[in-house]
């Protein structure tokens, strides 16, 4: 199965590129509307880009009543990544969606590097989403984690039914000339090939730990980036940083995935509504 | 639907600091006057919103000045190579002005040349930091041509429906002298289609996407 990493793509402006996915993963919403970080946001690197958009989102309430009809027209299993500034923001955002339909899971959003964190932990966070919906919970964990398997069967203790892995890292980059930082915020989310290698061992370690299916993202450029991630332990791909520079990426990879035919991949469980992404 | 194919350069010339990178149109539609195109330079990640500057025939042609890497690798792009060209995007000029003045400042001049032959060489007027950089308004008919430190705010005439593209601090001021005018703003962007919501410009106290609900906004 593949997917677009969330903040990666806006299915309504590019409503072509997100039906070449298996399913849609929205940009995060949060209780109340935010309008993101000051510009300058994005700056690339010599490997790779950082961003800093600081999750600008119009609020659940909006989001449920204006975005989501409008997504559910695309016909696409829809995704919702949540996040929030404390374990009961993330659980007003999770019954929010209680009752939707077209979405067919909810990805909690533990690690965006651009905004302060919720006080509690991953798996308070989780535990308190689980009492508030009954839809699948995916755990969108950082890779700076010191023992992201340690975290994994916590999130899987507290009630997640997978796992995404990874979100960015923290990172800064200089203009060449003036030597200040490009961003605004300074800091940034770095994501793009560099960040492969470190969401492979994310991957691998989680795969290790818990039962739980892995969505695995972090610098997929290619058909064999996939198949790496899938070889770790990745039930299933989500592209991200790639999807700026070629919005045809999810055709090109899904093609350059064939060759990798051999590469065996664990189903994420059908009662998530999406079929497994099959390699053959 | 996106339209994004790998073109090939047909010529690559120096006109003053700036360089104007000229591909064959293939498929690709040339666009209303002020959208932009994501241009793919060798070797780099991101691609780079560039505006089209002139459009003759079986051509695009963008001017840009190469001052850091991505801007530097496509100027390194010679006659034959390849390289991949997204758009157009986003939203140009409205066309449907009664005296047309074109409002320039720099690289912001990319925009005029097809502009100005879209609207009928309509007189324009055009700021530089020296003579070296105002040999870019060779490409753009009737231009009045300023140079720093006089500004073109301080000749900026009146009666006349504005068109402008430039460093923010000159679109900003036309903002008070022009409140009707049209303005092509500039931010860095990464994916040019709406997916990264990096490229925001604070309007009306909401932060907007430009190449969405941009790159031309009403002053």
């Amino acid at each position: 199965m593949l997917l677009n990493a969330s903040g990666c793509l806006d299915a309504l402006t590019a409503p072509d590129v997100a039906r070449s996915f298996d399913a849609f993963v929205t940009k995060t919403v949060t209780p109340e509307p935010r309008e993101g970080n000051e510009p300058v946001r994005i700056a690339e690197t010599d490997h790779g880009m950082l961003n800093s958009i600081g999750l600008q989102n119009p609020g659940v309430d909006t989001f449920c009543s204006e975005v989501l009809p409008q997504l559910q027209a695309l016909g696409l299993p829809i995704w919702v990544s949540i996040g929030g500034f404390s374990a009961a923001e993330y659980a007003v955002c999770a019954a929010s969606l209680n009752g939707h339909d077209e979405v067919v899971a909810v990805e909690i959003n533990l690690s965006c590097p651009n905004v302060d964190e919720a006080p509690e932990s991953a798996a308070e966070i989780v535990a308190a989403c689980r009492a508030a919906t009954g839809l699948p919970l995916y755990a969108k964990l950082s890779p700076h984690l010191p023992d992201i398997a340690e975290a994994g069967r916590a999130v899987e203790t507290a009630g997640a039914d997978g796992l995404s892995l990874v979100n960015t890292l923290r990172g800064l980059v200089f203009d060449e000339r003036t030597l200040e930082p490009r961003l605004a915020r300074r800091i940034g989310g770095y994501s793009g090939p560099a960040l492969k290698p470190v969401a492979l061992a994310a991957v691998y370690a989680c795969r290790r730990a818990t039962s739980l299916p892995i969505v695995g993202m972090g610098g997929v450029w290619s058909g064999r980036d996939a198949a790496e991630l899938i070889a770790a332990g990745a039930s299933a791909v989500a592209l991200g940083t790639v999807l700026f520079t070629d919005p045809d990426a999810p055709a090109r990879i899904r093609q350059e995935l064939q060759a990798f035919a051999p590469v065996q991949s664990v189903p994420i469980p059908a009662t998530h509504k999406n079929a497994a992404y099959q390699l053959n | 639907m996106l339209n994004r194919e790998r073109r090939r350069v047909v010529g690559s010339e120096q006109v003053g600091p700036y360089t104007l990178l000229r591909v064959d149109q293939g498929g690709l539609e040339p666009g209303i006057p002020g959208q932009f195109f994501m241009l793919e330079p060798p070797g780099r990640l991101l691609p780079r919103p560039m505006s089209l500057c002139i459009a003759p025939r079986r051509e695009l042609g963008f001017l840009f000045e190469p001052i850091g890497p991505g801007t530097r690798a496509l100027a390194s792009l010679g006659r034959g190579d390849e390289l991949g060209v997204f758009g157009p995007l986003g939203n140009g000029f409205r066309l449907d002005v009664r005296r047309p003045l074109l409002v320039g400042g720099g690289i912001g001049v990319a925009p005029f040349p097809y502009l100005s032959d879209r609207l009928g060489r309509p007189p324009s007027l055009l700021g530089f930091r020296s003579g070296f950089h105002a040999e870019a308004a060779e490409l753009v008919p009737n231009a009045e041509v300023v140079v720093e430190p006089m500004l073109v705010t301080e000749a900026l005439p009146g009666g006349y429906d504005v068109l402008a593209c430039g460093p923010e601090p000159m679109l900003e001021a036309l903002r008070a002298l022009a409140p009707h005018a049209q303005l092509a703003w500039e931010a860095p962007m990464a994916c040019g289609y709406g997916a990264c919501y990096g490229c925001v410009v604070e309007l009306g106290g909401r932060y907007k996407r430009l190449c969405v609900e941009g790159p031309v906004l009403a002053a």
